[in-house]
């Protein structure tokens, strides 16, 4: 059983007593600290730039050549607060309820609770580092609601608000290196994580223009290296983002939580070809003006502006007449396809529903509109080369964001002391699924106000490591298994590409541990994914050296990596015979076809231990305890 | 709909920053009209791989036209001849069967080359070290609504803190100036309360990095605001030019 290290007391005051009691470093040691830093996005670049105002010395790295390029920069729709500006009833209890609930009872109480305290102190962090949010007339911030949520709680900025919050923690991380107390490694890749004696003590990374492997040693070390996505291959993810860096301390013994938490938007431009290389969202602040729906009939050929109002079906309308269209991400997604299974969708593949702007043009204007979502409709028009002003968009669920990820106690340390990890890379704080605006809230939640006390704690209790663990012989050893793996990748030299596995792989996995999934289908996916896998290490061709600047050998090792994290994505996935959030076993449904959680048997997290590629890993429990949210069935009728 | 065309490509082919580079060309033939301009280059890597011809080095990395990452001159113009689009979001559509497309780097001496289209940028950041930020620490700030913003004054500031520094406005540039960059970070900064305080600084510090950078001066050929992915526009630079000489002179 795992220890999350939750501190006693009543929920309201964990987090107060938690800061009172936690071990402080003193000001004139703090520069005796080295931590490391991987990833730049709202969680690495707000952690890296708070731990360096406190003094520490930090080392900062990106495999993007720049830390303002990481993929929080494309987040649309908005950041959560429980500001109450709007007076309607919202509070640090109901967002901290909300997200619970929102999570289908499968996030850890306490987490979620510090979570929605901090919460508030974000926006005033940001407001004061100049980050541009919607305001009113009256010069005050504008608010609005946002999917799962009955409160307008949501802060954004334009439809770029992560955007505007990431250049802010970039240009915070800025101002910190032009102090000299941070340093930057562009283009850097992390490669393994050192531990020796059972402690993190650094990193192995690759200089991707250079090809130079080095080691890099530190009192901690930070991941805030997102999410997972892109195992599908086909996902609303920058095309770099990756599981390598989690995967590969995970390798080093970090547990791996709850991988088969996915999630899928509802809100995104359907597929139109096989070469297609990525997925776009439509934030689902669209889901607030725009109505979703199809044709009653299936097979229904008519242009969606010749059907009548009569022979339509706005299904979430009818279906949950008090959230409508605003129900949270895995139901809308679920009920997308449902429709589309049963003939209804819409499209050139039938694969898609349509999300219709008409009546609130008609009730706000075009010009309000405009103003709202103007940055959504002109990307949706590059792509697609239709006019959504004039007709409906065509959506349909692609796969956004993970849940899961490395296993946190509530210091977000792993279980191996010294590897701390934020952001979507850890999965403490959205359970089995996360509500919209809430990613952007804990990316810069653990950075700013979470982690630099947490680590402070830690390094309070150890004694900067001595420079001499440098010449340990493990740093060596994993320099050598990095140089050999990556020989190793570039002396295959077969006849399929990386991309032609990686999509065979995104397929399998998109088709069989999607958005709704079988014992059947996941146990065939057990079974084709080494295959796959034993195919792409001998018939793989990766063309150059590993001493210049070479993208396919960098996404090579990245798909090397799905390759064997896609395993322990499904076996996660097959071991929860439940349905919870974005985990959709359709053996386990209640008769209205909603999830079915079988709280007696899997209200826990289930954690991975690594035993090898192909081994069957060790499963490690922790227990979750509700305390002040009783377990229920969700319902958003 | 969606067509077939074929289309012929005159790529920069250079191995780093010391080596000479040249173009190379390739064929590139059944590009679907709905495809983005780096997913034609990505089945042309497909198929240079699978010719064991080292594929095209390009930055990239969103593909939905917000990170920055990618960008290239194409037949001439930065992101190609769509206003206001980044390269990939820049779709095939917009090009003719049998067309020729030359595809070359963002050119500028303040950014190497690092291999075929991919520059090192990170002049950029510098100058942003130099004074792109509002100097407050984590937990120093009051409530956001202690101090009201003019929405007016607000949405202005997001006009132009909506640039993507993907260095187009360099690339499009006859000087490679980056006055368009950097007039727009000074702009959102120095026109909201919050960046008052530091105005003077900012804006001597970034000018003076911009120029040890070696980018060259404005000479107003409003280039970078048409190359402009976001279309930020270029009346920023002219209130840089006013505010550098005020900073200066008081």
């Amino acid at each position: 059983m795992l220890d999350s290290k939750i501190p006693p007391g009543a929920m309201s005051d964990k987090w107060t007593d938690f800061k009172f009691h936690a071990k402080l470093v003193n000001p004139a040691n703090k520069r005796k600290y080295k931590v490391i830093v991987v990833g730049t996005g709202l969680a690495g670049a707000s952690a890296a730039a708070s731990l360096s105002e406190l003094g520490y010395q930090v080392e900062s790295f990106f495999f993007q050549d720049s830390p303002r390029r990481a993929h929080s920069i494309a987040a649309q729709g908005g950041i959560n607060a429980a500001k109450n500006y709007p007076n309607d009833g919202d509070s640090i209890k109901r967002l901290f309820y909300d997200t619970v609930k929102g999570g289908d009872f499968r996030s850890r109480e306490a987490n979620v609770h510090r979570l929605a305290e901090v919460s508030n102190s974000i926006i005033d962090q940001c407001v004061a580092q100049g980050v541009p949010f919607a305001r009113e007339y009256s010069g005050y911030l504008d608010n609005r609601s946002f999917g799962g949520a009955q409160v307008s709680r949501t802060f954004y900025a334009r439809g770029q608000t992560g955007q505007q919050l990431l250049l802010g923690a970039y240009q915070a991380l800025m101002k910190e290196v032009s102090k000299g107390s941070i340093k930057l490694h562009s283009r850097t890749e992390m490669l393994d994580l050192v531990v020796i004696d059972g402690v993190a003590r650094g990193i192995i990374t690759r200089n991707l223009v250079t090809g130079l492997i080095e080691s890099h040693m530190g009192d901690a070390v930070v991941l805030g290296t997102g999410g997972y996505g892109n195992v599908f291959y086909l996902s609303t993810n920058a095309k770099g983002s990756n599981v390598t860096a989690t995967w590969r301390a995970h390798k080093k013994g970090a547990f791996f939580a709850n991988p088969c938490f996915t999630q899928i938007h509802p809100t995104c431009i359907p597929v139109h070809g096989d070469y297609q290389s990525k997925l776009t969202l439509m934030s689902e602040s669209l889901r607030n003006d725009g109505r979703v729906w199809v044709p009653k009939t299936p097979g229904d050929q008519r242009k969606p502006t010749d059907i009548p109002e009569a022979e339509r079906d706005y299904f979430l309308e009818r279906k949950y007449p008090s959230f409508g269209n605003l129900v949270p991400r895995d139901i809308a997604s679920r009920n997308a396809k449902e429709q589309c299974d049963a003939g209804r969708g819409v499209g050139a593949s039938g694969q898609a529903v349509y999300l219709d702007l008409a009546d609130s043009i008609k009730r706000l204007g075009k010009e309000t509109i405009k103003q709202r979502y103007g940055n959504l409709i002109d990307m949706y028009q590059k792509i697609v080369d239709d006019n959504p002003y004039e007709t409906p968009m065509m959506i349909y669920p692609a796969v956004h964001y993970t849940m899961g990820g490395l296993w946190v106690d509530y210091n977000l340390m792993s279980n191996l002391p010294g590897l701390f990890v934020i952001g979507e890379a850890n999965f403490s704080d959205h359970g089995a699924n996360r509500l919209g605006a809430s990613a952007l809230m804990q990316g810069l939640a653990d950075g700013y106000f979470v982690l630099p006390y947490t680590i402070s704690d830690y390094l309070a209790k150890n004694k900067p490591v001595d420079p001499k663990l440098k010449e340990h012989a493990e740093f060596k050893k994993c320099e050598k298994d990095v140089a050999n793996y990556i020989q190793k990748l570039l002396s295959i030299k077969g006849k399929r590409t990386v991309d032609d596995f990686h999509r065979q792989l995104g397929k399998l996995l998109w088709d069989k541990c999607g958005m709704a999934r079988t014992e059947a289908g996941l146990k065939e996916a057990l079974v084709q994914i080494p295959k796959i896998r034993e195919e792409f290490w001998k018939d793989v061709n990766v063309l150059g050296s590993g001493e210049e600047f070479n993208q396919a050998l960098e996404r090579a090792g990245r798909v090397a990596d799905f390759l064997e994290f896609g395993e322990l994505l499904v076996k996660d996935a097959l071991d929860r015979a439940e349905s919870c959030g974005g985990h959709f076993r359709e053996e386990y449904q209640t008769p209205e076809g909603e999830a079915l959680r079988r709280d007696d048997l899997y209200s826990y997290v289930a954690a991975w231990q690594f035993n090898g590629v192909g081994q069957v890993p060790t499963l490690h429990k922790e227990e979750l305890k509700f305390e002040e949210v009783h377990l229920a069935q969700r319902s958003y009728k | 709909m969606s067509k077939k065309i074929n289309l012929t490509l005159k790529v920069w082919r250079q191995k780093n920053c010391k080596s000479p580079g040249a173009f190379e060309v390739y064929e590139a033939k059944g590009i679907d009209t709905d495809m983005s301009f780096l997913e034609m280059l990505d089945v042309v890597n497909e198929r240079l791989t699978k010719e064991n011809i080292d594929p095209i080095s390009f930055d990239h990395d969103c593909r939905e036209g917000i990170c920055g990452t990618c960008g290239s001159v194409v037949n001439g113009q930065a992101h190609g001849p769509v206003k206001g689009t980044t390269l990939c979001q820049l779709h095939m559509r917009n090009f003719t069967d049998g067309q020729l497309i030359v595809i070359e780097p963002f050119r500028a001496k303040a950014f190497p080359v690092i291999n075929d289209l991919a520059v090192d940028r990170s002049s950029f950041d510098r100058i942003i070290q130099s004074g792109g930020f509002i100097s407050i620490k984590t937990g120093q700030a009051p409530d956001a609504h202690s101090l009201p913003v003019l929405k007016g004054r607000s949405d202005s500031a997001m006009d132009a803190a909506q640039c993507i520094g993907c260095g187009a406005c360099v690339a499009a540039c006859p000087n490679a100036a980056a006055m368009l960059f950097v007039s727009a970070k000074v702009y959102h900064l120095n026109i909201l309360p919050q960046g008052e305080p530091e105005l003077k600084t900012r804006t001597i510090n970034m000018v003076k990095q911009m120029d040890k950078e070696g980018f060259g001066n404005c000479s107003n050929e409003y280039e970078c605001e048409a190359a402009c992915p976001k279309e930020i526009s270029v009346s920023h630079i002219a209130r840089l030019n006013q505010q550098h000489r005020k900073s200066n002179f008081t």
